[in-house]
């Protein structure tokens, strides 16, 4: 059996001055996760250490941290891939709880703002949708909010005066904009939402443990939305074809 | 240490933000009553985000034959006659509703080619019955409730905040002391009705397909204050977990993959389910594929690490990524298999907990006034073995109706107001387990670990009346070794301490198992016994548990009797 050394970031608010990097040697089995590990320590080596996790299986969310510096979720890297010494931290857009446990409440408070799922007038008490209308929302629906996305974004991380509600609530509006019925106009929520400052660069994309195309499919066509919403052209042949929206 | 204690007064206190808790939620918030949710994890994170499969309802979509009194029907036989009628029949009568209604919350379900909700076939369900999201559906009944919830101004809620204890004053329910991994402080909560909606307790299992923090904490905690227990003997094993790598050993193999047609093999490449049930085969009631694949295995049939072969390799690439996206990205990712040309390693594991808290059938009230229970922590719908799409039905079904008839109870009745003296009580005992200089032989997961291994071991699919007397008193010794379990560290996200407490529980709850295990001497349902393989008409009854001053009571009460309107659609229960 191989050992391998991880070195996880330690802080405890309560207590220390400054974070520091505790390393800990683990056996390594067959098909391990670098969940596998930080659990073993925090619960056989360890009891001090902070860790959030729950589900183990990628359908949660919570074990979002950077190993060796790239978001990822701790429950889905497997140990196998990386190096001899495992560097694991705290996501660094978030406040620290302690050690590698993070205040991810932020992305709620946001979320609350996002004008809610307003089906259209007047529908029938069952309703009926074509399977191809609701795939691009079932795309989106598929977050499992582990945050990995807001993490990665430049403007959410390191631009806090750029007020930006992140990728993973772009990705929530637009779940409401792709909805079949849905009638509500997002768009000027997302003008001083911030969706502006996103300059494409995908990062999000890449770390999506979900593989949600977050910048093709949601971003850029919200983005496109709202730019023909400022066209006063577009706001006039919308109007004559009675497609306001 | 000396911690801040943050009062809180509220209508209604709900412990748990899995579907049922927030279910509930919203019946609360709109009878205009104030409510207070409190979850062990991160919102969003509950339990219910790994229900896979679907929602079980009638709707007739795919099947226009299909109606509730069909899956009232299959509930009552497949819980082996022991759940309660009443439950059953709320719960095939309302599902359809509540799923409707989940649509209007903005839920996208898979469709058909009319633009109908899509219903795929489930285990021992006579039609095709669940509605699902591909195999996500728990995900997204979590996140459309969350919605609903998120904007309300009088739903508060406190995630990562452990309850510690409830009280209860002349077995009326009137609140709790909770600690806030996050915030590392006490909250004391006066409340005027409680909803226990904590889930079940997997994690007493080693190899299980539940979350972290399915440990049975809200069973526990409404036991001590004297609600009622039932069914605590009857452990659903999910018959197809994973078997490897280690890490993953016991996270679930969704059974749509059985509803979509996938085929069980053992290692000689038998179709072994056709010997053990001609008829239904691989979509048998749990507990029969379960103890199917379980002797294959112990005879020698099964794989290299211990399971059996689940093969869906014929459905097709493009569709087995349509319709179970999240199982081919679960069996890459850890296992290195793709199932769309390999076949999955599968073995049963610890799944769901049909046992719990004693409900009234209509209002989910406990034993205890002001003390309702829905979901998984109560007991009574499944009998001895709950259907697959039963559980995200009757989260919905129920906690619905434990928001409604603890609203009821809420503005009935005045507050009462938590005693100081008891809060600081709770607190210093809490507290008491923090000791710095504890050594580690101190920690607490040494004995959860060792529990888990004990449960699994000996308390599973096959049960040997020996195994059993062994359980118990391995329980017995590891509850004498936990008097001594101490945490080191601050008060904030400690795990240690987490585990102080989730032990007690955990121990209190395997201690009962065991015992009804032991004390039912006939096999039902979920419910082997290998020195009585057969079922008993004498066992056709429900064991309880009740606490008083210290002392477990066990006792027996009838199954209540179906009547005539509702019996003539089920077949009549049959004995050897």
């Amino acid at each position: 059996m191989t050992k391998k050394k991880f070195r996880i970031f330690r802080f405890d608010p309560n207590k220390d001055k400054e974070p520091y990097f505790k390393e800990y040697e683990v056996d390594v089995k067959e098909g391990m996760v670098v969940l596998d590990a930080v659990i073993y320590i925090s619960q056989m080596i360890d009891t001090t250490l902070a860790v959030r996790w729950n589900c183990k299986a990628a359908r949660c969310g919570s074990c979002s941290a950077e190993i060796n510096g790239k978001p990822r979720l701790m429950c889905k890297t497997r140990v196998s891939d990386l190096g001899d010494t495992i560097t694991i931290e705290p996501m660094k857009a978030f406040k620290i709880v302690k050690d590698l446990v993070t205040d991810v409440s932020i992305n709620f408070e946001y979320a609350k703002k996002i004008p809610k799922f307003n089906p259209k007038p007047g529908l029938p008490q069952i309703w009926q949708m074509q399977q191809i209308s609701v795939e691009r929302a079932q795309e989106f629906k598929r977050c499992i909010e582990c945050f990995l996305c807001q993490d990665s974004c430049h403007v959410f991380r390191n631009h806090k005066d750029n007020y930006y509600i992140g990728p993973r609530n772009v990705i929530k509006t637009a779940i409401y904009d792709f909805h079949p019925l849905d009638s509500e106009d997002r768009t000027e929520f997302l003008d001083r939402s911030g969706l502006n400052f996103c300059n494409v660069t995908k990062c999000c994309q890449e770390v999506c443990p979900e593989h949600i195309r977050i910048t093709d499919n949601a971003i850029i066509p919200e983005k496109e939305r709202l730019l023909n919403r400022k066209d006063p052209l577009y706001k006039l042949v919308s109007k004559l074809k009675g497609r306001d929206r | 240490m000396n911690p801040e204690i943050k009062k809180i007064d509220t209508d209604v206190l709900i412990i748990g933000a899995g579907g049922a808790g927030l279910r509930a939620a919203l019946e609360i918030s709109q009878a205009n009553l104030s409510c207070l949710i409190l979850t062990k994890s991160v919102l969003g994170k509950a339990h219910t985000v790994m229900a896979e499969g679907g929602i079980a309802a009638s709707l007739g979509d795919v099947d226009p034959q299909d109606n509730w009194t069909v899956h009232f029907a299959d509930t009552i036989v497949e819980g082996v006659y022991i759940g309660n009628y009443r439950m059953a029949e709320l719960l095939a009568k309302e599902a359809p509703e509540r799923v409707y209604e989940l649509e209007r919350y903005g839920a996208l379900f898979d469709r058909t080619p009319e633009g109908k909700i899509m219903q795929r076939a489930f285990g021992a369900h006579t039609y095709r019955r669940l509605c699902h999201i591909g195999d996500k559906t728990g995900l997204e009944i979590i996140r459309v409730l969350e919605d609903q919830i998120l904007y309300r101004d009088n739903v508060k809620i406190l995630d990562e905040t452990v309850v510690t204890k409830l009280f209860a004053k002349n077995n009326r329910a009137i609140g709790a002391v909770a600690w806030s991994l996050r915030e590392g402080i006490f909250y004391a909560i006066s409340a005027k009705a409680i909803i226990v909606a904590t889930g079940g307790l997997g994690r007493i299992y080693k190899v299980t397909s539940n979350s972290h923090e399915s440990t049975g904490d809200g069973i526990s905690l409404a036991f001590q204050i004297g609600a009622r227990l039932r069914d605590m003997e009857m452990v659903q094993f999910h018959p197809t977990g994973m078997v490897w790598p280690e890490g993953v050993r016991g996270l679930l193999v969704t059974e749509g993959v059985r509803g979509e047609g996938g085929i069980l093999l053992n290692k000689n490449g038998e179709r072994f389910m056709l010997r053990y049930s001609p008829e239904k085969k691989e979509l048998d009631a749990r507990d029969v594929v379960a103890r199917a694949i379980y002797r294959e295995i112990i005879e020698g049939r099964g794989t290299e690490h211990g399971g059996v072969y689940l093969d869906i390799t014929h459905k097709g690439a493009a569709f087995i990524k349509k319709k179970l996206p999240a199982m081919y990205e679960q069996f890459k990712e850890f296992a290195g298999v793709d199932i769309t040309k390999e076949k999955m390693e599968v073995a049963p594991t610890v799944h769901y907990f049909m046992g719990g808290i004693y409900v009234d059938p209509e209002t989910t009230a406990t034993t205890v006034d002001g003390l309702f229970s829905a979901g998984e922590a109560a007991s009574g719908l499944h009998g001895a073995n709950r259907l697959g799409g039963n559980s995200l039905a009757d989260i919905l079904v129920f906690g619905r109706r434990a928001g409604i008839y603890a609203a009821l109870y809420a503005k009935d009745h005045d507050l009462i107001k938590l005693d100081d003296s008891e809060v600081e009580q709770e607190v210093k005992r809490v507290l008491d387990y923090i000791d710095d200089k504890a050594t580690e032989d101190q920690d607490p997961y040494i004995i959860i670990e060792d529990l888990r291994q004990t449960m699994s071991d000996k308390v599973g699919i096959l049960r040997d009346p020996n195994d059993l007397e062994y359980a118990l008193n391995k329980i017995y010794s590891l509850k004498e070794k936990a008097k001594n379990v101490r945490a080191r560290g601050s008060l904030t996200f400690n795990q240690g301490l987490l585990g102080c407490l989730e032990l007690n529980h955990m121990l209190l709850l395997a201690e009962l198992i065991v015992r009804a295990a032991i004390e039912r001497k006939e096999s039902r349902g979920a419910h082997f016994r290998k020195d009585y393989p057969k079922k008993d008409r004498s066992y056709l009854k429900n064991i309880v548990f009740d606490y008083n001053d210290n002392n477990i009571k066990m006792s027996y009460i009838p199954v209540p009797e179906i009547p005539d309107d509702l019996k003539k659609y089920v077949k009549e229960e049959v004995y050897d």
